[in-house]
């Protein structure tokens, strides 16, 4: 899947919980519950996550050519909503992630249900992927 | 215990909600239950008719104008003061100035008083229960002045450590600043007995009362406070305004703390001579609206009797406290003997807001955080906590929607 395909799938997702918001945040945990483990040996200062008021944990690898990311957070909701952008990242190329248009928020609704302080945290989290994805392009350059 | 909305023998809740419009409102698609009044408290329709009424009717400068309105506003700004000498029992109105809250009463009396009175070497004594606000202006002063700040320890309840207090007390010690109730615990301190202390160690008392004016009665000469602090905004009053109580020759003898109009008596460029308390402390012009309105607020508290409502929140409490413990991994932080009805709390595995999120969606407010108490909050190590805080129209059924809402969280967590 693309990451246009991704987030079709979101919002196709999202859309059957009718705009309730208790069934959102509990959706959003379960999704948090299936993110895969992230080392612990990763949740380090350094890949904190800045202007979250909950802790966010991120990191990236590459391997032929694509971006793959893994996240945590303490608190269940946010780790929902990083286990989003991993599901519509993983597997592209940093290409695709820097000049990828995430509009799926808009159409899920998402700041209804999370609020502003949420939102500028998942902000954060969208430009800490969008670096590392041109790190990742920047070093791929230098080696070609 | 049954759940019944109306807890008290004497109180129709039923009926005072009816005062309130907000609280009839849906939140996420349920009745809207607001449990965090210890930020601050919804207004009654007589407060919001109050604002109506003055920007309606009688807007106009005080003090200084002649004209039909501006006595009409000059009356009705000095008819808050006169209630709010009876509502804390000061001696006389010249003792009641009215601030933008207790964050600037606070600061009011650590800056004008702190520095004029304080030295290096000169001791400030707070409490580990402190707000924010009352910590940092007088670290603010301390700097200044190079005065030290010592800190009374909390057990592990959330009771002041009195045997503690007393060693900290030495004639180094020239102001001690407390709570009356602690915003995150609900913990009421025993203020009477610290500021005797204080007293007999020569110190002034600041007392910062900004969870008590809407639940205790205040009487500042039985306590013997030097200086009291309120926020109108948790008293069922508009934001923005509050008071600062002094006793009167302290006030006298403290430099202005803001300059400006109203404050003064002449003005020539050689020299300036201030104005009599309690203008010299209120400079320019004041919020006139809110202070005006917060006489209805205090009218209403008067009108419901302060014992009748401590004795309705006091039933809550005791009922949210019994169900909120009995939850799967609840710990409660805060069970002093003396509280306000504040539930300060943490379930195990589940961070603090994720609860408040999740609750939110079910259309009810708590407080989730450090509420602003840092020092606190380390000192029983932990981040913030979930805070259900109430006031005189919260019912039993609303604790019973609470506490179906943690079960939901609880059981999906597991």
């Amino acid at each position: 899947m693309n990451i246009e395909e991704t987030q079709d799938a979101i919002t196709e997702e999202f859309s059957l919980l009718d705009g309730d918001r208790e069934m959102a945040v509990f959706y959003l945990m379960e999704l948090g519950q299936k993110l895969p483990e992230m080392p612990e040996a990763d949740k380090t200062e350094e890949n904190v996550v800045k202007g979250c008021q909950s802790k966010v944990w991120l990191s990236g690898q590459t391997e032929d050519g694509k971006v793959y990311f893994t996240a945590d957070s303490n608190t269940a909701i946010t780790k929902g909503l990083v286990s989003l952008l991993v599901r519509i990242f993983n597997g592209q190329t940093p290409d695709a992630i820097l000049h990828a248009d995430l509009t799926f928020m808009n159409r899920i609704g998402m700041e209804r249900f999370i609020g502003t302080q949420r939102s500028n945290g998942f902000g954060a989290m969208i430009k800490q992927m969008k670096l590392y994805a041109l790190a990742f392009k920047t070093k791929m350059q230098v080696k070609s | 215990m049954t759940s019944s909305p109306a807890v008290s023998r004497v109180l129709d809740v039923e009926a005072i909600r009816k005062e309130f419009p907000i609280l009839h409102q849906q939140v996420n698609g349920r009745d809207l239950v607001y449990f965090d009044n210890a930020a601050t408290s919804q207004k009654p329709l007589v407060v919001i008719n109050a604002l109506m009424d003055y920007y309606t009717g009688y807007n106009a400068n005080i003090h200084r104008g002649i004209h039909t309105l501006a006595e009409k506003a000059t009356k009705a700004y000095e008819d808050t003061r006169h209630t709010a000498r009876a509502f804390i029992n000061a001696r006389s109105e010249q003792e009641i100035i009215f601030t933008r809250g207790v964050t600037e009463s606070l600061n009011l009396v650590a800056s004008s008083y702190g520095r004029a009175f304080l030295k290096a070497g000169d001791e400030i004594v707070i409490s580990g229960l402190e707000h924010h606000s009352n910590i940092v202006p007088w670290q603010i002063v301390c700097e200044a002045t190079g005065a030290t700040l010592r800190v009374i320890p909390i057990l592990e309840n959330g009771e002041l450590d009195m045997e503690a207090y007393k060693k900290l007390l030495s004639p180094r010690t020239k102001v001690v600043s407390v709570n009356h109730a602690s915003n995150s615990l609900g913990t009421i301190n025993p203020v009477k007995e610290i500021i005797a202390l204080a007293h007999a160690a020569g110190a002034v008392a600041v007392i910062d009362g900004a969870q008590t004016g809407a639940h205790v009665a205040i009487d500042v000469q039985d306590l013997d406070c030097d200086f009291y602090c309120l926020s109108s905004h948790k008293m069922y009053g508009p934001t923005g305004t509050g008071l600062l109580y002094g006793k009167r020759e302290l006030l006298e003898k403290m430099p202005p703390y803001q300059a400006g109009g109203e404050m003064i008596k002449d003005v020539t460029f050689p020299k300036t001579t201030y104005n009599d308390l309690p203008y010299k402390f209120e400079a320019g012009t004041p919020n006139i609206a809110d202070v005006v309105a917060y006489k209805y607020a205090m009218d209403f508290i008067l009108g419901l009797g302060r014992e009748n409502i401590a004795a309705h929140e006091h039933a809550l409490l005791t009922y949210a406290t019994e169900r909120v413990s009995a939850l799967k991994g609840v710990r409660l932080i805060g069970t002093a003997a003396q509280k306000v009805g504040v539930v300060s709390f943490g379930v195990e595995g589940i961070h603090h807001f994720d609860i408040g999120q999740m609750l939110d969606s079910r259309g009810i407010a708590v407080r989730t955080g450090h509420h602003c108490t840092q020092p606190l909050m380390d000192c029983f190590k932990i981040e913030g906590t979930v805070r259900a805080s109430f006031a005189v129209y919260n019912t039993k059924k609303e604790i019973d929607q609470l506490v179906e809402g943690l079960e939901r969280i609880i059981n999906f967590m597991k």
